[in-house]
């Protein structure tokens, strides 16, 4: 019986203390007819040795790579300390801090977690975490939303943010009448088209602007955040908090000494000491000005005294949220990505202001690097002419899923296709090369591409072959 | 003292960071940052000794007993964390070609099925990240299902007033309107009060069941049958599944849309707060329905179906498919329990709840619903040890803490008064439970005796009882040097 700890004499002696004669008794509000005979579809039980064995081999199936693949998930080095600290069991194993006296220490990482992102942000107020980056963009429309005095239900969200942070926020929002309307981008820049937001003005409770955009590129942030400010609209800034220890925060967005910056920040973790994971979990931040933390979904810690006048942490601001307000709750949200934020905290505490700038920068040079090497060949362009911070967009003149696979056949994840989101890119590949790449790595993409291009334009490959794999 | 006052102006932990790197210079100066985040500058001990000493100041399963009902805090198994964190499991990139992660893919396609197989569901998708993403999930699949079919005019959700939270929130998300129902004396859902609120206005009903009273709602397919016959759907909160697993299963009490909270009944860790994962399950009629991604299984290759493999698809929930660490650790323990073993885990949480549950009566507690039986947790109120003593049932609690044992839920549901929720699980021994039992009658005896000593309490963690008044008046919710 794995993980029951009861003996034979146990049993015996609590079912008489029940009063029951055997455990089945204990099930006899049941209705009859809805028994079922058991799980017999679910394998049997196999032990800690076998289970293991099964889950190496398929650990073991699926290898490694040298990828160039970012689109929103990111490869950084996570120092050591993070995850051994973060798989304590006390902290592993907590509940969320309700009880806030046994929960001290959650708590307080928690409170220094929120001043880590303010800051990095350059905004008022952090909440303890959403989901992920996504989701995250959904509550920040969904806030700006209740925020609008007016009742106006748009929302601007350009084509330059994540197609999939588009569909989790369509998702999450059109059950509630609430419009997301796309704005074009430029194409010679690959950043939003600031004349086509003129014309399309309109009413909207928020403008969505993110930093670095999709395609990696730098937005014109200052221009954008003034622009929806003087339409009467809230600022949303979707943004890399990797980037943000080198590029301009939110919360100082804009230009001239009228303006208040962006009104709420939101993004994914993830590149804060949380592993790629195959997808999650990760977890989405949101600060935002102190005028709107009541409107602020998710968990908040704010820090107070014991009847003592000890300084101590408690969850706050609890009216807000479903197990107080239930219907009328800013959001039906009843967890937070503790555990991640966890990571991320002692991550961002470990590398302090210029650490995290440095893998900022390495990052930046690296894909810079990269681009270069990969444009010198020929059937190679760049797509778009803005500064980028790591990622960028090549253009190759062979079809993108061949390329792909046969970089993939060498190794190597050369990067996300873009066809499959902007058909109009459908020649484009989303290249990023974070600071864990080493000039070999670089000098080895460039290669098995050259092969690749050469090879199929027809002519004499001017590498051979590698034998790296 | 926070880990930024311990912090020195250029003190570094160099092994951590890229030491020299080249300046930006080519990106333009007003798009940079001008001065430096408030992070903390410190060295690798110092950060490694700071959080290690705040990890001790909270309780853990790993530490403490956690009888917190609704909450299901049970062993968390490590082979679960070990073989999740397989280094090639946590290297994968999530938009890498699904040729690239056959292992991955089919150790999810194991846990879809098995949980098909569990609650007795047509499909499973894997995608929501938590009970409440679930929630949402199958309340969005119902509106999406009478969209459809043009059956727009159904605007409410039936919702009892036992239930979570989250149930009416949820409602409110996918926008509809709430009609809550009253609990009878028995802790059942009141059947002519739900008949009275069903008609075409009805778009489903949300249940728990056991309910969060801790007891079956025994006229189950009635109930169902009532808002099925109405052209309603019912949507059955996995919070409790524990309960019944191998028992009686949700598909086959004729439930349409179902969460389980794998963070719950799948052992996975709580985390401080998260993260969970809230797999949902579909009967037929709502499987074009299931949010993406899922896998699928074609001529013995997986992958995602995606955006092109399902039109009716209510869309994404997440950019990057779901909490797939979490989603591991689920099947780690699926696969070490087993059918028989998953049957034994509703068998054994409701040996130690039942037991509990008797044990407590005899040394003068009062349940909530005597004569009925429990299931995995019970409903113990403090109303007359309030009435004559001014004792809260939040007093009680917080000296709990004192004796080691983590505060039962308190105040949930809100219509017991005064009310301790309290699950065990099936992973507590007998010895953890009779202590617990002795530290309950020995708080009751200190609230008759010296009541003062336990509206005081918590006397002897790392604080005192805190002015939560004081944090949601003079908010701060960030340090700022001085």
């Amino acid at each position: 019986m794995p993980f029951i700890p009861h003996t034979e004499a146990d049993i015996a002696a609590m079912l008489d203390s029940i009063g029951a004669s055997s455990l089945d008794a204990l099930f006899d509000e049941i209705p009859v007819d809805l028994n079922c005979a058991g799980l017999g579809g679910i394998p049997p039980s196999l032990s800690e040795m076998a289970v293991t064995r099964l889950a190496h081999g398929r650990a073991a199936q699926d290898g490694f790579y040298s990828s160039f693949l970012g689109a929103g998930a990111y490869e950084h080095h996570i120092p050591a300390a993070v995850w051994q600290i973060v798989s304590r069991g006390e902290f592993y194993t907590a509940y969320t801090p309700y009880q806030a006296e046994a929960s001290q220490g959650t708590l307080q990482l928690l409170y220094e977690y929120q001043t880590m992102m303010a800051s990095l942000t350059g905004l008022d107020v952090s909440n303890a975490s959403l989901y992920d980056g996504a989701t995250a963009l959904a509550e920040a429309v969904l806030m700006a939303v209740r925020a609008n005095k007016a009742g106006v239900r748009r929302v601007l969200l350009p084509d330059t943010v994540h197609p999939r942070y588009r569909a989790v926020a369509q998702a999450m929002v059109k059950n509630q009448g609430i419009e997301l309307v796309g704005v074009p981008f430029d194409k010679a820049s690959g950043i939003t088209d600031l004349a086509a937001l003129e014309v399309m003005a309109g009413e909207a409770a928020a403008l969505v602007i993110p930093q670095p955009n999709f395609f990696g590129a730098l937005e014109r942030v200052d221009a954008l955040t003034d622009w929806a400010h003087a339409h009467a609209m809230l600022a949303i800034a979707v943004a890399n908090p990797l980037a943000l220890a080198l590029l301009k925060p939110p919360g100082l967005w804009g230009e001239g000494t009228q303006t208040r910056g962006a009104d709420i920040c939101v993004g994914d973790g993830q590149p804060l000491g949380v592993p790629l994971s195959s997808g999650g979990p990760y977890f989405g931040f949101m600060t935002a000005r102190q005028a709107l933390v009541r409107q602020m979904p998710g968990r908040m810690v704010g820090r107070t005294v014991d009847l003592d006048g000890k300084p101590g942490f408690v969850l706050t601001l609890q009216a807000r949220e479903q197990h107080i307000r239930r219907a009328k709750a800013t959001s039906n949200i009843c967890s937070n990505q503790g555990l991640l934020v966890t990571a991320a905290t002692i991550h961002m505490a470990l590398l302090g202001p210029e650490g995290l700038k440095n893998v900022a920068l390495s990052s930046h040079a690296n894909t810079r690097a990269l681009i270069d090497k990969l444009v010198s060949l020929l059937g190679v362009e760049r797509v778009f002419s803005s500064p980028f911070f790591h990622e960028a967009v090549i253009r190759v003149n062979i079809p993108v899923p061949d390329v792909l696979r046969a970089l993939r056949a060498q190794g190597i994840l050369g990067g996300y296709a873009l066809g499959r989101d902007y058909p109009e890119l459908a020649d484009c590949i989303l290249v990023c090369a974070t600071e864990t790449k080493t000039e070999d790595d670089l000098e080895q993409y460039r290669q098995q591409l050259e092969r690749i291009l050469s090879r199929r334009n027809g002519r004499d490959p001017s590498v051979p072959p590698c034998a790296y794999k | 003292m926070l880990i930024f006052e311990h912090a020195q102006t250029g003190r570094r932990a160099h092994a951590q960071a890229p030491y020299d790197a080249p300046a930006a210079d080519d990106l333009p100066a007003e798009l940079l940052r001008g001065t430096a985040p408030l992070l903390p500058e410190s060295s690798e001990l110092d950060v490694v000794r700071h959080y290690t000493r705040l990890s001790q100041k909270n309780f853990s399963i790993d530490t403490q007993f956690y009888p917190l009902g609704s909450c299901t805090m049970k062993y968390n198994p490590r082979a679960c964390n070990t073989l999740a964190m397989l280094p090639q499991f946590l290297a994968r990139h999530p938009l890498a070609d699904a040729e690239t992660g056959q292992g991955f893919f089919a150790c999810l396609h194991e846990l879809q099925e098995m949980l098909k197989q569990a609650t007795g569901m047509a499909a499973v998708s894997l995608a929501p990240m938590a009970g409440a993403h679930g929630e949402f999930t199958g309340v969005a699949m119902i509106r999406a299902y009478h969209d459809a079919r043009g059956d727009t005019a159904r605007r409410e959700i039936i919702i009892p007033d036992a239930a979570h939270g989250t149930n009416p929130a949820t409602a409110s998300m996918c926008g509809y309107t709430v009609r809550e129902i009253p609990t009878d004396r028995q802790g059942n859902v009141d059947l002519e009060a739900l008949r009275a609120v069903v008609g075409p206005h009805t778009a489903g009903l949300m249940l728990t069941n056991p309910s969060t009273l801790g007891v079956f709602e025994k006229a189950i397919v009635t109930i169902l049958k009532i808002v099925h016959e109405a052209g309603g759907l019912a949507y059955y909160d996995g919070a409790n599944l524990n309960a019944i697993l191998g028992r009686v299963r949700p598909g086959d009490m004729g439930f349409d849309a179902i969460h389980i909270n794998l963070h719950k009944t799948f052992s996975t860790p709580h985390g401080g707060g998260g993260p969970g994962a809230g797999p949902v399950g579909v009967s037929e009629r709502l499987m074009p329905f299931l949010p993406i991604p899922y896998v699928l299984e074609e001529r013995g290759l997986y992958r995602w179906a995606e955006e092109g493999d399902c039109s009716q698809s209510i869309g994404r929930l997440s950019a990057f498919g779901g909490n797939m660490g979490v989603l591991l650790r689920a099947w780690v323990y699926a696969r070490m329990l087993g059918g028989v073993g998953l049957r034994r885990v509703a068998d054994f949480a409701t040996l130690n709840a039942n037991y509990l549950a008797a044990e407590l009566q005899k040394a003068g507690f009062d349940l909530a619903f005597p004569e009925r039986r429990a299931s995995h947790e019970f409903i113990v109120s403090l109303k007359k040890l309030k009435d004559a003593t001014g004792v809260a049932a939040m007093d009680f609690a917080k000296r709990l803490l004192d004796y080691g044992f983590h505060a039962p839920t308190t105040y949930f549901p809100m219509l017991v008064p005064e009310c301790l929720l309290i699950e065990p699980t099936e992973t507590e021994s007998k010895e953890t439970l009779d202590a617990f039992v002795t530290a309950m009658a020995k708080v009751k005896e200190e609230a008759e005796m010296t009541p003062e000593l336990v509206k005081g309490a918590p006397h002897t963690l790392p604080v005192r009882r805190l002015d939560d008044v004081k944090a949601a008046r003079e908010l701060d919710l960030a340090w700022k040097p001085v």
